[in-house]
């Protein structure tokens, strides 16, 4: 009897909320962000964040943003994403490669939440979108910038996790200085973090006194563009435009913008037509965009500036051909474009790198 | 002036019992003042950090949007994490509770935790295809070896060389932390894993089940009961237990009783070293289920937190594990609910170490304000 009893008392507890959730269009929808590092690391996760507000701020009372930040790339970041899936978020934004896993799995558990996972590929249920953007463009830009710029000849990168994305931007890079100076060479650092500000400043020390006089990462602190500025060398801001950090230093910065993005797609939730998708926007979408060029002579200022409008027009792509491998093997005969499979998972290098692709 | 601390003729027993409820109210209320200052709202601060995580929201709909049943479900789901964060506290802080009886300042179980869960990968790492009923007491017994050997390193500097065990311990958990993330990023990481630090998965027969299907509760729960309820009976009713605590209590004394302070210090770090391995081994195999560059969370300088709001009684201690494991669920649920910052949780902990300590102290000994110019003469 007290098992009955107990039984309907919870499928009435499930019909009622069932009805909760139906109820939803009229309630708040809420977004929630699960951030690698902290919103004030100046770059990668701060942009998120400026992305999180402009949700706010666009639609007002009809959204509630929640974020959790400093959640690392390991199965710690399963509770996090659980929990955000169990306190009423609408749609979950997690915002660092790693989380790939874990987002699959808390989608199964909770086919009612949208979930949205930046710079992944994998999509295992009808609840996961991918995105990310197409940050290599800007990467081409900086190469061209770094060659004019350079005394020595060489660029620095300190670059996070050999994964396709990180390769993508330093074969760019090197495409790009390559085409203003074909003997070109580029320096890389791996860390293995993608935020640890002393890490990365250490890793900066490494390649100056190597002899690198133009620095570019693809980690989230500002330590590098501090450690340029203090030793008197050019730099790139990554993420964000971090001028206030060199402002004799920076000579332009990969600004990612997701606040279209994002806006988009917690509109389609509030309208209730979120569907799977997988988008990868460049710079002819706005989600790659430059800092103003500064610290450089007009000239390159203007060569920089044609490029860029090149490539959001159209009218150029940065991996276009010929391209020679690092091991001597043709990639891209001349005008060939590279298809979106090789690029979606690059792991080769491009001829002057000079270093080995970790493994 | 100055102030001095002088010994209480006798410390009350009352107090020695309310003592670690004092400094949790002590906690709260330094804390509400903490998030006035934030510009949080104390209250509801307060209220999403420790009590929001154990219930459920429970939404009537439409019919009743005002009205919520808040507070009568519990949230099972919280209260399993909890469950999960609480099983290596309890672990590591149950032997901390017989190193710090005997007198022995363990500082560095932290390091036993990492090589512990280092030592005990070894085997799904290296034989990844070694599938038996064996493996896994196998790799848990690895685990507590590990522990107890790099406990050892301590114990024997200083029943040997006389060295400060505080330093040592300590400083040996930086050297842990550099090897176990060399290891996972050089010569044991998954070739796999597009470079990320990490070993490959372990095999099932390598990891340490779930304690129902789909669960993130695993066996180690039942392991750090066990291991308790074990280490009590031991300090309570052995020989061994009176023989630490005469040494914990007086070293002199114990001498006269013919118990060795030396071998006393080399057991109790063997000992809680192999309870820190274990609990590092218990979330490898049974949280992470392979070994990562993010093992060290703090766990073991937690579970010092743990061992003294517990009384060093091991019983207390399981009870001690679940508050603190309910500040690191709350300090998630007060970023998500107010934005807190996720540093307001470690604020939490420092402060309730502080306000134990500060009651222990005050019961024993009381304050003095001595004239400075007494103290001349």
């Amino acid at each position: 009897m007290k098992k009955t009893l107990f039984a309907l008392a919870a499928s009435a507890a499930v019909m009622l909320s069932a009805g909760a959730a139906q109820a939803d269009g009229h309630a708040k929808t809420k977004a929630c962000f699960i951030y690698i590092g902290p919103t004030g690391d100046f770059g990668w996760t701060y942009q998120h964040d400026e992305g999180r507000k402009a949700v706010e701020a666009e639609f007002g009372d009809k959204v509630e943003t929640a974020f959790l930040e400093n959640v690392p790339e390991s199965a710690e970041a399963q509770r996090p994403i659980e929990a955000f899936a169990r306190s009423g978020c609408n749609i979950i934004f997690t915002t660092s490669f790693n989380y790939m896993d874990p987002t699959n799995k808390a989608a199964a558990k909770h086919p009612d939440v949208k979930f949205e996972h930046a710079t992944g590929y994998k999509r295992e249920h009808p609840n996961v979108s991918t995105y990310s953007s197409k940050f290599y463009q800007g990467r081409y830009v900086q190469g061209q910038i770094a060659a004019k710029m350079s005394k020595t000849g060489v660029a620095g990168y300190i670059a996070s996790f050999p994964i396709p994305e990180v390769v993508r931007g330093i074969n760019s890079f090197i495409l790009g200085a390559q085409s203003v100076n074909p003997d070109f060479k580029l320096k890389v650092v791996w860390v293995s973090t993608w935020f640890d500000p002393p890490k990365e400043a250490d890793a900066a020390k490494a390649l100056i006194d190597q002899g690198v006089d133009i620095l570019t990462q693809h980690t989230d602190s500002t330590a590098a563009m501090q450690v340029a500025a203090e030793r008197g060398i050019k730099a790139f801001g990554q993420a964000s435009d971090m001028i206030k950090f060199g402002p004799k230093t920076q000579l332009t910065a990969i600004i990612d913008d997701w606040a279209p993005y994002y806006k988009e797609r917690v509109k389609a939730v509030i309208d209730g037509t979120w569907k799977q998708q997988d988008v990868w926007h460049g710079m002819d979408h706005g989600s790659v965009a430059m800092a103003p060029y500064t610290n450089m002579p007009d000239d390159v200022a203007a060569m920089a500036k044609k490029t860029e409008e090149s490539i959001r027009d159209g009218s150029f792509e940065p991996f276009t051909g010929p391209v020679t491998k690092q091991d001597g093997t043709v990639w891209l005969k001349d005008g060939e474009k590279a298809d979106i499979g090789t690029m979606l998972g690059m792991n080769f290098y491009v001829k002057g790198v000079d270093d080995k692709l970790p493994k | 002036m100055r102030l001095e601390l002088q010994k209480r003729a006798g410390a009350s027993t009352l107090f020695s019992i309310l003592s670690p409820f004092i400094a949790l109210v002590l906690t709260l209320v330094a804390g509400a003042i903490m998030f006035v200052i934030l510009g949080k709202p104390p209250f509801a601060s307060l209220y999403s950090y420790f009590i929001e995580p154990l219930f459920l929201k429970f939404d009537m709909g439409p019919i009743f949007s005002d009205f919520s049943f808040e507070g009568i479900v519990p949230n099972g789901w919280s209260l399993e994490q909890i469950l999960v964060k609480a099983t290596p506290l309890a672990l590591i802080a149950v032997g901390l509770a017989v190193c710090f009886r005997s007198g022995n300042w363990n500082i560095g179980a932290e390091g036993q935790y990492l090589i512990g869960g280092m030592f005990g990968a070894m085997i799904p790492v290296l034989f990844n295809d070694w599938n038996s009923p064996l493996t896994l007491p196998l790799v848990l017994i690895m685990g507590m070896l590990g522990g107890a050997l790099y406990g050892f390193i301590p114990a024997i500097l200083k029943s040997r060389f006389g060295t400060n065990e505080i330093l040592t311990s300590l400083m040996l958990v930086y050297v842990a932390q550099q090897l176990v993330d060399w290891i996972v990023r050089g010569p044991w990481r998954d070739p796999k894993g597009m470079g990320f630090p990490g070993t490959k998965s372990f095999n099932e027969s390598a990891v340490l089940p779930s304690l129902w299907q789909h669960a993130d509760a695993h066996y180690g729960a039942v392991i750090a009961v066990v291991a308790a309820i074990a280490v009590w009976f031991m300090l309570a009713k052995t020989s061994k237990g009176f023989e630490i605590t005469v040494l914990g209590q007086s070293p002199r004394a114990g001498r006269f009783a013919g118990f060795s302070a030396k071998n006393m210090t080399v057991f109790a770090f063997l000992f809680s070293g192999a309870m820190a391995g274990l609990a590092g081994i218990s979330e490898v195999s049974g949280s992470v289920e392979k070994l990562d560059d993010k093992l060290s969370l703090g766990y073991g300088f937690t579970a010092i937190i743990v061992a003294f709001l517990g009384r060093l009684n091991p019983l207390g201690i399981v009870a001690a594990a679940l508050v603190l494991a309910l500040s690191y669920i709350g300090g998630e649920a007060a970023q998500i609910s107010l934005g807190v910052s996720d540093r307001a949780a470690r604020v939490f902990q420092g402060l309730l170490l502080f306000f134990v300590l500060a009651c222990d102290t005050l019961i024993h000994y009381r304050v003095r304000l001595v004239a400075a110019v007494e103290a001349v003469a």
